[in-house]
């Protein structure tokens, strides 16, 4: 493998349609991002005072930075991951002491000359990397159970330094790697239960426990009835119906105990459990109106007036996409939902086309973290879900949390562009 | 090596279900839910009321009697309200924080999502520094409101007054009338509230999340003009309006006059009046708590409310039926022995004196009570003395074609129909027959269960004139700039006595003021014709009355004038009355052969000594206790008192109403 060949195939085998939605979703979030801040006396979208002018500075970094991530040899990515984790985890270690505290989060590292380092925006590629490596050495398999607490442990160890800034957002983000292990073999149980659980945690906060618990038996008698030849599921899904009651009647104190009461309320508000319009609910209602009052078509560039007179908050980051609603209504929204689902299928097919395990692993934890940050920031800009501040992929302002997602990305690109360099090397 | 290779469907499927549920949710919310535009419009548009300069009131010469100036209320929008520097904005409106609470609260009992008054009528410079701090007080902005200002302080009781919309007011209007609105509470301004209000108009507003103005929304395309109230013209005379109620200072009663060819009420004393400007501006509850605690009255519509027999001033009236009816004729002679003979009473004339032979007008003239007992007696008895129920009825309806005993619907609020009684009404006091012309003989001189208002005589007067009909009398002469006139107002209503009977009644009482009674109020070169009046009320002074027109042909002006409890009609309500006729007809009072001037009757005390009833002495009491204990909460209490008193609340208990006719002791006299 020579020089020429390496140049050639960096335009070749990159995967133009995923550098064709990256770069349109950036743009889509620079113009909304310029629509959110708009000012009046500084309206041109690349002045650099302005939120929406520094955000093309970042674009235009971001886009040298994949450029440059393209130029790398591959191989490199897979013997570096344990040095780029272990280098983001001291750095989450650093910033829970000399961090800026921004909103009652404690996440970003002054560099000097204006711009901040959030290291767990980095965290995210690196945990990926890591785990890609972990998983696919040859003698580790998921099933195994010391593999799994090995796996779940390099996922947990970046989430409990986030967790201490404390930065929720971020930390859940991390649980969607779990979409990784259930690829590489983790049993469908995983998932079911998780999804379960969260179901009876929440119908049991919304309704009394006595009837959350009569259907639990009702299905339980019914499911029991139609597969009656299966002795032994018939008794599993009996201890599962046993575990659930008891979750149940657990939830609420759990809830009321465990959890502390800014969480509490805002989890409350989504539930409508409390209608508190001015208070924690005001931010998520006026988001909510935002979107909602777009309509089909939406109101246009710039005439947002939710947007333009500030009633939304955080509109630029964590609650970009209420621009979009607004002002491009259902539309808009379709056109920006699609192009997410659309990288994000792209993605999947990416990762299953690499011959590397590695780069598959790696594939599937890039796909997981940009959809469980699409799926939270947009659920919580709607409503259904608490408020929690993560920022939406490629859109929201914000040099680090664009410059990690283009990282993330690009380096699944690097490793796809390589997918045949696995058999020459 | 790819083993779990199918779970990339599991996963895929798992991002298009989340995807295509975050879809429908949007679509839900942004499709099929339209609640969120509007939520989105409330929160960035201020709907600005514009109010519209309310309809200024002119007399019938052009002069402004009432017109609109523009001040501030501050208005609050609970739900909107975000913690502030309350101890500050408490400092600017010059309030403690009780007051602030107690106005928030009210305000939040409303709505709290739509606007209430929080202070009222700013003063220009508080407005101007409210205005600069206005985005420091979230959910407060301030409100334009219309004003009255009075130029001549004269014609309070025609005017009436504007006040704030009241609860059942606001329910009734359906929706129109919001709190801290204002809307005519009496006179001209309640009854002429839709003309002179004008119509709203609404500015779209927007504001951004700090209440910080941002201009027009869709530029205006939702704005709607505020179009200006109508201009009133009235039909009063302000400058006899104004000498009527100098005349008037200190007295009580009313005058009411008459243009007879139109029906055009050319004044409208009410007295003791107030100064309308006092109802005006900040001070406006107290003020009117305390014109509401005067003994005498101020906010009682005299002219339409307060009843008085007619007295000897109704004798015209008897003459003129008794000859179309044709029981007399002008010639007719009655020999006064100075009293007359009814059954067993022996009603007097007045000073017992002996009069002789007279005739129709010599009757008139001195004023004969024989005479018109023996006219009564005839028209009662014409269907023989055992038919009086039905000759009564006769009797009654002819009188009531003048007007009596009904209302003669002028344009202005709370008139009363004064008494003209039915013959069952003598039948359930008397039971059916046991009353005959004798009981009821005191009607035939304008006594007894006989009562009217001041409007109802100047009206007869106007018939006179007339020679048989009048225009419905009438305050407003014409309404906005193409001087709309209510069709009503040119329809001539006959009372069914011919014309030519007139001229015996009018000869009669052409002497009243050449000769008779009432000749110290002659007027230098223009012939008035009159009658007076007065009635006794028991144990206290006579009522003074006057009624007249003038000139004898092609008469400008009718007029009654009543001064409650100070003397003879000739006394005082005749001089009044001539130098209200002579200044309306010439532009000036010219010296009289009698000496008389008006400055005399403009400072003559008349008050009578207030009589309080026990209730009121106990009433009195427990409020100056109550003073002496709370002062802001008490504004709005008396507010509330101003706004019940309006009309004819304290119509009960005015002691001219009662029926003079059954006191034992009265006397009719003249």
């Amino acid at each position: 493998m020579n020089n020429s060949n390496q140049r050639s195939s960096f335009f070749s085998n990159v995967d133009w349609l995923t550098v064709f939605l990256f770069i349109t979703l950036c743009v889509i979030g620079w113009f909304n991002i310029h629509a959110a801040v708009y000012d009046e006396n500084k309206p041109s979208i690349i002045d650099t005072d302005t939120r929406y002018g520094k955000q093309f500075i970042y674009i235009v970094v971001a886009i040298v930075l994949a450029m440059l991530i393209l130029l790398l040899e591959s191989r490199f990515l897979s013997a570096l991951a344990p040095f780029f984790y272990v280098t983001t985890v001291l750095l989450l270690l650093l910033v829970l002491v000399v961090g800026h505290n921004v909103g009652g989060n404690q996440a970003w590292i002054d560099m000097g000359g204006g711009f901040r380092l959030q290291p767990s925006e980095f965290a995210k590629f690196a945990t990926c990397l890591l785990l890609a490596r972990y998983l696919s050495a040859t003698n580790v398999k998921v099933t195994d159970p010391k593999s799994f607490i090995i796996a779940g442990g390099i996922i947990l160890l970046p989430m409990v330094l986030i967790k201490m800034q404390p930065d929720d957002g971020s930390t859940l983000v991390f649980c969607s790697l779990v979409f990784v292990l259930y690829r590489e073999g983790l049993s469908p149980y995983f998932l079911i239960v998780v999804g379960l659980l969260v179901t009876l945690f929440i119908t049991s906060l919304l309704f009394p426990s006595a009837y959350v618990v009569a259907v639990i038996v009702i299905a339980t008698v019914l499911i029991s009835l139609t597969i009656k030849r299966n002795r032994p599921l018939i008794f599993k899904v009996i201890i599962g119906a046993a575990i659930s009651i008891a979750f149940v009647f657990g939830v609420k104190p759990l809830y009321e105990h465990g959890l502390k009461p800014h969480q509490r309320k805002r989890i409350d508000v989504v539930l409508g459990l409390t209608r508190d319009i001015k208070g924690v609910g005001y931010n998520q209602n006026q988001a909510k109106i935002a979107i909602g009052s777009g309509g089909a078509w939406g109101k246009g560039y710039l005439q947002g007036t939710q947007t333009k007179y500030a009633f939304v908050p955080a509109q630029s980051t964590d609650f970009i996409f209420c621009t979009i609603g607004e002002e491009w209504g259902f539309a808009g929204s379709v056109v920006v939902l699609g192009l997410y689902l659309f990288l994000l299928l792209r993605i999947v097919h990416i990762a299953e086309r690499q011959r590397a395990p590695f780069s598959r692993i790696y594939g599937y934890g890039v796909a997981s973290i940009i959809f469980f940050h699409v799926l939270i920031n947009i659920a919580m800009a709607i409503g259904v879900m608490p408020v929690i501040g993560i920022p939406l992929p490629f859109i929201s302002y914000g040099g680090s949390s664009l410059l990690s997602f283009t990282i993330l990305l690009f380096i699944l690109l690097k490793l796809d562009s390589n997918r045949m360099g696995v058999i020459h090397g | 090596m790819n083993s779990f290779f199918e779970r990339r469907y599991i996963i895929a499927g798992i991002f298009i279900a989340f995807i295509l549920l975050l879809l429908g949710r949007l679509f839900y919310i942004q499709v099929v839910d339209d609640r969120y535009a509007l939520y989105a419009s409330q929160n960035v548009i201020r709907k600005m009321i514009q109010y519209p300069a309310r309809g200024p009131i002119l007399d019938r010469n052009g002069k402004i009697m009432v017109q609109s100036d523009i001040i501030y209320d501050i208005m609050v929008i609970p739900k909107q309200v975000t913690p502030f520097d309350t101890i500050e904005f408490c400092k600017l409106l010059g309030i403690d924080k009780a007051g602030y609470d107690k106005r928030m609260a009210k305000a939040r009992k409303y709505s709290p999502y739509r606007a209430s008054v929080f202070e009222k009528q700013l003063s220009p410079q508080l407005y101007a520094t409210f205005q600069e701090r206005l985005s420091e007080f979230v959910g407060f902005f301030p409100q334009q409101r219309p004003v009255r200002s009075y130029p001549d302080s004269a014609a309070a009781q025609f005017l009436g007054y504007i006040g704030e919309v009241t609860d059942p007011i606001i329910k009734r209007s359906g929706g129109y009338y919001s709190p801290g609105d204002y809307i005519g509470i009496s006179g001209v301004e309640r009854s002429y509230e839709t003309v002179l209000r004008g119509q709203r108009g609404v500015l779209n507003k927007m504001v951004d999340s700090r209440n910080q103005p941002k201009g027009s929304y869709a530029n205006g395309a939702f704005d709607t003009v505020a179009v200006a109230g109508e201009k009133l013209v009235s039909s009063l005379d302000m400058t006899i309006q104004k000498l009527g109620e100098e005349l008037m200072r200190n007295k009580i009663g009313s005058i009411v006059a008459i243009e007879p060819s139109t029906g055009e009420i050319l004044c409208f004393v009410s007295s003791p009046t107030y100064d309308p400007n006092l109802l005006v501006g900040k001070q406006r509850g107290n003020n009117a708590a305390a014109l509401y605690k005067d003994p005498y009255k101020p906010f009682f519509v005299r002219p339409v409310q307060a009843l008085y027999p007619p007295g000897s001033s109704f004798k015209p009236l008897s003459a003129l039926i008794a000859m179309q009816e044709g029981m007399i004729t002008p010639q007719t002679v009655y020999v006064c022995p100075g009293y007359y003979q009814a059954g067993n009473r022996r009603i007097p004339c007045f000073h017992h004196e002996v009069h002789g032979a007279v005739n129709l007008s010599s009757a008139i003239a001195h004023s004969c009570n024989g005479y018109f007992d023996m006219v009564f007696e005839k028209l009662v008895n014409r269907f023989g003395t055992r038919n009086v129920d039905t000759g009564y009825g006769a009797w009654r309806n002819n009188v009531a074609k003048f007007g009596l005993g009904t209302r003669l619907d002028l344009d202005l609020p709370g008139e009363s129909r004064g008494l003209l009684p039915k013959a069952d009404y003598y039948d359930k006091m008397y039971r059916k027959g046991g009353w005959r012309s004798s009981t009821v003989i005191s009607l035939g001189i304008g006594q007894g269960e006989l009562s009217a208002t001041p409007l109802q005589l100047a009206n007869i007067e106007a018939i006179i004139a007339n020679r048989g009909f009048y225009y419905k009398p009438h305050l407003i002469k014409a309404i906005g700039d193409k001087r709309i006139i209510k069709k009503e107002y040119t329809v001539r209503n006959y009372v069914g006595v011919d014309s030519g009977y007139f001229r015996y009644a009018i000869d009669g009482m052409q002497q009243v003021v050449d000769v008779g009674t009432a000749n110290g109020s002659k007027i230098p070169g223009i012939v008035m014709c009159g009658k007076t009046g007065t009635a006794q009320i028991t144990n206290q002074k006579d009522n003074s009355v006057f009624v007249a027109f003038a000139p004898r042909d092609n008469p400008k002006i009718a007029i009654a004038v009543i001064v409650e409890k100070s003397g003879q009609g000739a006394t005082w309500a005749a001089p009044i009355a001539s130098f209200i006729v002579e200044k309306y007809l010439t532009g000036k009072i010219s010296t009289r052969a009698s000496g008389i001037f008006p400055e005399y009757y403009m400072n003559a005390n008349l008050l009578p000594p207030v009589v309080l009833t026990a209730t009121e002495k106990r009433q009195r009491h427990v409020d100056s206790l109550k003073k002496a204990q709370v002062d802001s909460l008490s504004k709005l209490k008396l507010k509330a008192a101003a706004n019940q008193q309006v009309p004819g609340a304290p119509k009960g208990k005015q002691p001219l109403s009662q029926p003079t006719a059954m006191l034992p002791k009265r006397k009719d006299n003249e």
